[in-house]
């Protein structure tokens, strides 16, 4: 059996509201995920740094007042660190015009308010299934 | 709980009682019990016999007599309605201002202002992303952008709701502006929001994080630099707000608020204050969910239980220091994305609570702050919420209309009896800061925000439009919304640097070392040398800066 899948949830920018990320956090940890949790305002270097140690599987960002608009860097600079298969999901509050933005700039997913944690978690799975499959070709 | 039965019980009372169970169990079926989100039980009736009559003057009273359950002043909304305050916060300051001109015309009464959040993590518009400048409130950065702001609003008659953390630059840029206008800062009002630093320590997060203990004393001399200077000044504002939109219930929220108010009295007694000096200034920051008669209930729990605690605890003497003054919010988090025309109903639900629970001044949220920050639309819509229920409905021709009810007075003793225990909780751990720092707040906030998620999952918790009652949603229900105007952005970035680069080097240097001095303690209060800073043309992120090297920079522990 693989490995249970390994997250890290976080937040960048300047918000500070962290119900959701830490909700999600729990409930993944609780489903037996190995969850990396930050508090927020994380710079994007310190996000790379902590995706390239702890070699999660999937980032999941936390946007509720409109740091979603950095995320495009976030995945350039993923890139730059050779993280770019690493998958990227964002949840909170994602204007539609900017959702489509950012699953242009390679986002796997956006989770909007009212999704429910179970739809989180199975999304989680499946991608880092695909992630590892990138990785380690069988 | 029953309370004991009325002696003598009039026999038919007491036959009609009977039939009722009898014909109630025999027709209910399935009858799973009720929880409010405070988890207290729930009946399916109440009646004289879950009200003790004879307590009546003790319990209830009237309106602005102790112990004031049924409102703080004698004459409530039916005198002078609450103050309609919309938070508003918007791109450059010349924006924001035509925004607070259109929202005053259509009836706003105070001014509200929701500084960027870089501003909240005390920086100025060039040290951070630019692409999230403005997005979510106003990028002021020093005294002439505030001027900007609040062109053509009379300081000296427009009461002005700041939303400034320590060290409360905002209100430093408006005092600044208001002597170069001539004001006279005696006649000032307004309020200090985001004042307390404890719930955003617990919650929320948007603040300039100072370490705790360097907070704590900021605090305690901007109370004191405001009772002097600013009189008419609330400099504090204890919030219950972040709490429970972080996932506290009700009864927590209000108790761990409590608590936070107590600590900072208590903070105030010891540096020497007195009681009736600064307790007429402190106010309060309620969430309304849409828990109905569970807010109405807690905002007449709160009024019962504050008035006490200051006579017992601090022997308060004057009435002015006994009286629970609120603003209130409806809940943000209970609006949804999805058919987001229905938060318009879920509004003004929640407002009625608010209304009915005697609130003194109450921001609407806008129908689409579920998917950004509210637009011009939105903002009109939430005005118009309050005008039809004020002048339309007639809310405010009674005051404390459900006072009396069975279910609400027993469910403001039930909602009394939760929040005293939350209170008794908080002071075996030592008072709020220790309970802070040890993280049983936050755990205790994060154990009932996952419960209520789980309840929503598990569709115990129906949510119109989420959980239930899905429809089918046209791709334009969901209008996409303006972001600032970036060349507008960009020319307000390069003003800033300009009139950065032409102030006297001297002058700015001299403010902020006289502020480093007075936060390393010469006996100066800092916040008298925030305000002299931002007369001597510091700005927002040098002075933060200044008290970050001086005081430390906080680390909220967060515990998931």
């Amino acid at each position: 059996m693989s490995p249970p899948p390994k997250v890290l949830i976080t937040k960048i920018g300047l918000d500070g509201h962290d119900r959701g990320s830490r909700i999600v956090a729990a409930h993944l940890r609780d489903s037996g995920m190995e969850v990396v949790y930050t508090p927020p305002w994380q710079e994007i270097p310190t996000v790379v740094k902590l995706a390239l140690e702890e070699d999660v599987d999937v980032i999941g960002i936390s946007s509720l007042a409109t740091d979603h608009l950095i995320v495009p860097k976030l995945m350039r600079a993923l890139r730059e660190a050779g993280l770019g298969d690493v998958a990227v999901i964002v949840g909170g509050i994602v204007p539609d015009d900017d959702e489509k933005a950012l699953l242009d700039a390679g986002v796997a997913r956006v989770f909007h308010p009212g999704a429910a944690l179970d739809e989180i978690s199975a999304f989680v799975r499946e991608a880092t299934a695909r992630v590892r499959a990138a990785r380690f070709p069988a | 709980m029953n309370k004991p039965l009325p002696d003598p019980v009039p026999a038919t009372t007491k036959d009609a009682q009977v039939r009722w169970e009898a014909e109630y169990a025999a027709q209910i079926g399935a009858d799973p019990p009720v929880h409010n989100r405070s988890g207290i039980p729930i009946k399916p009736l109440y009646t004289p016999l879950d009200v003790d009559a004879t307590r009546f003057d003790a319990d209830v009273g009237y309106p602005g007599q102790p112990p004031y359950t049924r409102g703080i002043y004698a004459t409530m909304h039916r005198g002078r309605t609450w103050t309609q305050r919309q938070l508003i916060g918007l791109g450059t300051p010349a924006a924001y201002n035509a925004r607070l001109r259109d929202i005053l015309g259509q009836g706003a009464s105070a001014v509200s202002l929701i500084p960027c959040n870089s501003v909240f993590r005390g920086y100025d518009m060039d040290e951070v992303d630019a692409e999230l400048l403005g997005t979510c409130g106003v990028v002021a950065n020093s005294a002439g952008h505030m001027a900007t702001c609040l062109e053509g609003v009379d300081l000296a008659t427009t009461s002005c709701a700041m939303n400034d953390p320590s060290p409360f630059t905002l209100l430093a840029f408006m005092l600044a502006t208001a002597k170069r206008r001539g004001v006279d800062w005696r006649a000032i009002t307004g309020t200090s929001n985001q004042s307390d630093c404890i719930s955003h320590y617990v919650a929320n997060h948007m603040f300039f994080r100072l370490a705790l203990p360097g907070a704590r004393r900021i605090l305690v001399d901007h109370i004191r630099w405001c009772n002097a200077h600013v009189p008419r000044w609330n400099p504090l504002s204890v919030v219950g707000q972040h709490m429970q939109q972080a996932g506290a219930t009700p009864a927590e929220a209000l108790g761990f608020t409590l608590a936070s108010a107590v600590q900072y009295a208590d903070d105030c007694v010891a540096a020497g204050m007195s009681p009736d000096d600064f307790l007429p200034r402190f106010t309060f920051f309620f969430d309304i969910s849409i828990s109905f008669f569970e807010e109405i209930a807690k905002f007449r729990a709160g009024r019962r239980i504050w008035q006490k605690l200051v006579r017992e605890r601090y022997a308060a003497r004057d009435p002015r220091s006994w009286r629970f003054k609120f603003h209130a919010q409806t809940s943000g988090v209970d609006l949804t994305r999805q058919q987001p025309l229905n938060n318009i109903a879920r509004v003004t639900a929640q407002a009625i609570a608010g209304i009915f629970g005697g609130l003194q001044s109450l921001h609407t949220d806008a129908y689409d702050e579920a998917l950004s920050c509210p637009t011009q639309f939105g903002a009109r819509i939430a005005v118009a919420t309050q005008n039809i229920l004020r002048e339309e409905a007639h809310l405010t021709d009674v005051i404390d209309p459900l006072g009396g009810s069975y279910y609400v007075e027993s469910l403001t003793d039930a909602m009394e009896e939760r929040v005293l225990a939350v209170l008794a909780d908080v002071e075996r751990e030592g008072g709020m800061y220790k309970a802070v720092e040890s993280g049983f707040v936050q755990r205790r906030i994060g154990e009932s925000a996952r419960r209520f998620q789980e309840r929503i999952d598990g569709g115990e918790q129906t949510v119109v439009g989420v959980n239930a009652y899905r429809v089918d949603e046209a791709p334009d229900a969901r209008p996409s919304l303006p972001k600032p105007d970036e060349a507008e952005m960009r020319a307000h970035l390069a003003s800033f640097a300009a009139w950065k680069a032409s102030r006297s080097s001297d002058t700015v240097a001299r403010a902020l070392s006289d502020l480093a001095r007075s936060a390393q303690g010469d006996g100066g209060n800092v916040f008298g040398a925030v305000v002299a800073a931002a007369e001597a043309g510091c700005t927002h992120g040098e002075i933060c800066g200044t008290l970050r090297r001086e005081v430390g920079f906080g680390h909220p522990l967060i515990v998931v």
